[in-house]
């Protein structure tokens, strides 16, 4: 089994984003242990990019501060090896096809492999430029995340039959960032997924607060949080750690519930 | 490969929410291209509207002034809202009504798309919101003007660096945010498949005017078409009917900046490598580790860290010639037009100019040279002026 779906085995999965090098790499390295302690089931580790054009403006300010602290790909496979040492938890990189891309997308995928991986999101790869990605990925043991949007529609089915790990579902139209409320019919959407295939769906993007995550993992697998925390990294500093932990602390406690 | 493939660039490196809304575009295109309706509209629009056909004007002066080859200026200049940018933004306007759309994005560089876009949609009736660098909004103050005077919003980018390349970015956002209504009038022959080949579509009316004012003028082909490139819409544009005719070479201009050794240039075939960008894989500037270079030019308009997919395939194969051009440079062609034919150029067309000024000189009297004047200068000269150390208010 792959890592992932044990990430989907203990219930309603919590999957927390933060921003790799925000506002340190050593933060990072503590927030995965302190995150993993809290109850996260899967970590999304987001590389920066320059331009993070699916971004809004809370995770687009994080990589300007770790690109600015002087953050590197090769910096962020070296904190993971260390991570490593210590923590078993499923493990994806989140970040933009030319950052793969430019670092070769074979060299790339093999390093993140042996450093003990589990998959990757890319958030500017649809269904139609996937293979360039995917049968890399796939050589190597790693998941390349599918995403499904409000507007995917009749591609909800395709795409969910060539998925693997799991089904990044799209809360809402726009960009990353938190909403007052999600408005899409996410059940529907993983219903067509479900049909497909059977693989476990997470939903992201608008999630802040406990009762949006238990309504959204109701209808799924699991809650995808990033926003919400790295406003928690852009406000504490270096003394984010223990803010980070209550805060994922009573996520996974309302999807428990 | 996916589609809408040059070699191997173009694609469609986009977040999946916007997929569904490419490939509506895409088979709207498909359907409104021949058909005979919306191409009689377009036509109208361009003709009794924008002004076309533009003038190939034979440039006397500067032809005996450089004494080799002769020049003959193609004056997009002279369209409707001062630029060749109206060409794509009338036919991309009419495509959006005829889709049912109420609203049009747009990001502009220098603002010359900005005020195409407003203008179209002002014409259109047409809800227009128009993304723009924050640092555009003040080198091009008097474009923010002419787009809210036609009844655009304007919003000033601050993320990033400010410029093109923001703006760009931003209006993707605002894309995903609202798209059953909204459709965004991407100003250059770039982004994801279908945009660099309907925006080349749009803009071939330039090569096709010129190869048929040329061969009434003087009875064959030009040596050389010349354009400057920042995304390359003017220069798609004017290339894409010659692209068959192997003899006539096809010069594109980058922004060199303060040189193409420095870090403060916009040349992406000069300085850039190969990347996933803004929907596309083509050429970019950009680090060993992908991320995008905070480029710089003295022109808006060419201040773009990548080039349209199609320009990086004819590099590619050898087809087209890209060379680039410095700040210098491009101010002195600025003030070399001015005064030897009254002509003002847009400083992105100035960077065009000022490589003919070293190419005519070394071919023969009997040949000919076309520089598309993508655009008027109007819009630069307190720049200039400021460039040349005088204070210059509006």
């Amino acid at each position: 089994m792959s890592n992932i779906k044990k990430a989907f085995e203990g219930g309603k999965a919590f999957i927390p984003f933060i921003t790799c090098g925000d506002p340190s790499l050593e933060i990072t390295e503590q927030l995965v242990y302190a995150m993993e302690e809290a109850g996260a089931d899967l970590i999304e580790l987001g590389i920066p990019f320059s331009d993070p054009t699916a971004e809004g403006p809370v995770i687009q300010e994080a990589n300007i501060r770790a690109l600015s602290g002087g953050v590197t790909t090769d910096k962020i496979f070296d904190m993971v090896r260390k991570i490593r040492q210590r923590s078993n938890i499923p493990l994806v990189f989140m970040t933009y096809a030319n950052v793969v891309f430019s670092y070769g997308t074979e060299r790339f995928m093999k390093t993140a492999s042996e450093i003990g991986m589990d998959g990757l999101i890319l958030p500017d790869v649809p269904y139609e430029e996937k293979e360039e990605f995917d049968s890399v990925a796939k050589a190597y043991g790693l998941d390349l995340i599918s995403l499904i949007a409000p507007t995917s529609e009749d591609r909800i089915s395709r795409i969910a039959k060539d998925a693997s790990g799991f089904v990044y579902c799209v809360s809402s139209l726009g960009v990353t960032g938190v909403r007052s409320s999600i408005t899409t019919d996410i059940g529907a959407m993983v219903t067509l997924v479900k049909a497909a295939k059977e693989i476990p769906c997470a939903v992201g993007f608008g999630i802040s607060t406990p009762e949006q995550a238990k309504k959204m993992a109701d209808l799924s697998d699991g809650a995808i949080v990033g926003s919400a925390i790295v406003k928690l990294c852009a406000t504490y500093g270096t003394d984010c750690v223990p803010y980070v932990k209550e805060y994922v602390a009573s996520m996974k406690k309302a999807l428990r519930s | 490969m996916s589609n809408g493939r040059f070699g191997i660039h173009g694609g469609q490196y986009i977040p999946e929410t916007l997929m569904n809304a490419v490939i509506e575009l895409e088979e709207a295109y498909n359907h409104y291209k021949d058909d005979p309706d919306f191409n009689r509209e377009l036509t109208t629009l361009l003709n009794e509207y924008a002004g076309r056909p533009s003038r190939l004007y034979y440039a006397k002066r500067m032809t005996e002034d450089l004494g080799g080859a002769k020049i003959y200026l193609k004056r997009e200049d002279l369209n409707h809202t001062g630029a060749h940018k109206i060409n794509n933004v009338l036919g991309q306007v009419l495509l959006a009504k005829r889709m049912g759309k109420t609203r049009v994005i747009a990001e502009t560089g220098a603002g010359q798309h900005g005020v195409a876009t407003a203008t179209a949609a002002a014409l259109m009736d047409m809800e227009c919101e128009v993304f723009m660098g924050e640092e555009d909004t003040k080198r091009q103050a008097l474009n923010v003007y002419r787009m809210r005077l036609l009844g655009a919003k304007v919003h000033a980018v601050s993320s990033g660096t400010g410029t093109l390349k923001d703006a760009v970015s931003e209006t993707m956002r605002e894309w995903t945010s609202r798209i059953a209504d909204t459709h965004y009038v991407l100003g250059s022959c770039m982004g994801p498949h279908p945009f660099p080949t309907i925006v080349r579509d749009f803009q071939s009316v330039i090569s096709r005017e010129i190869k048929e004012q040329i061969l009434e003028k003087e009875g064959k082909l030009p040596d050389a078409v010349l354009a400057c490139v920042g995304g390359g819409s003017n220069a798609i544009g004017a290339f894409y009917h010659f692209i068959p005719h192997p003899e006539v070479r096809l010069i594109g201009l980058e922004a060199a900046g303060r040189g193409i050794d420095t870090k403060e240039t916009a040349a992406t075939i000069g300085t850039g490598s190969l990347g996933i960008f803004h929907g596309m894989k083509s050429y970019f500037c950009q680090d060993e580790y992908g991320q995008i270079a905070p480029v710089y030019s003295i022109s808006a308009g060419l201040d773009y860290p990548g080039i349209g997919p199609e320009h990086a395939h004819l590099h590619d194969i050898g087809r087209a010639e890209y060379y680039a051009i410095t700040d210098d440079q491009a101010v002195d062609a600025f003030e070399y037009l001015s005064r030897l034919e009254g002509i003002i150029p847009a400083i992105e067309s100035a960077h065009a100019v000022a490589y003919a000024r070293e190419l005519a000189p070394s071919m023969r009297k009997d040949q000919i040279i076309v520089i598309n004047i993508s655009g008027r200068g109007d819009k630069d000269c307190a720049a200039i002026a400021r460039y040349r150390g005088e204070d210059l208010h509006e």
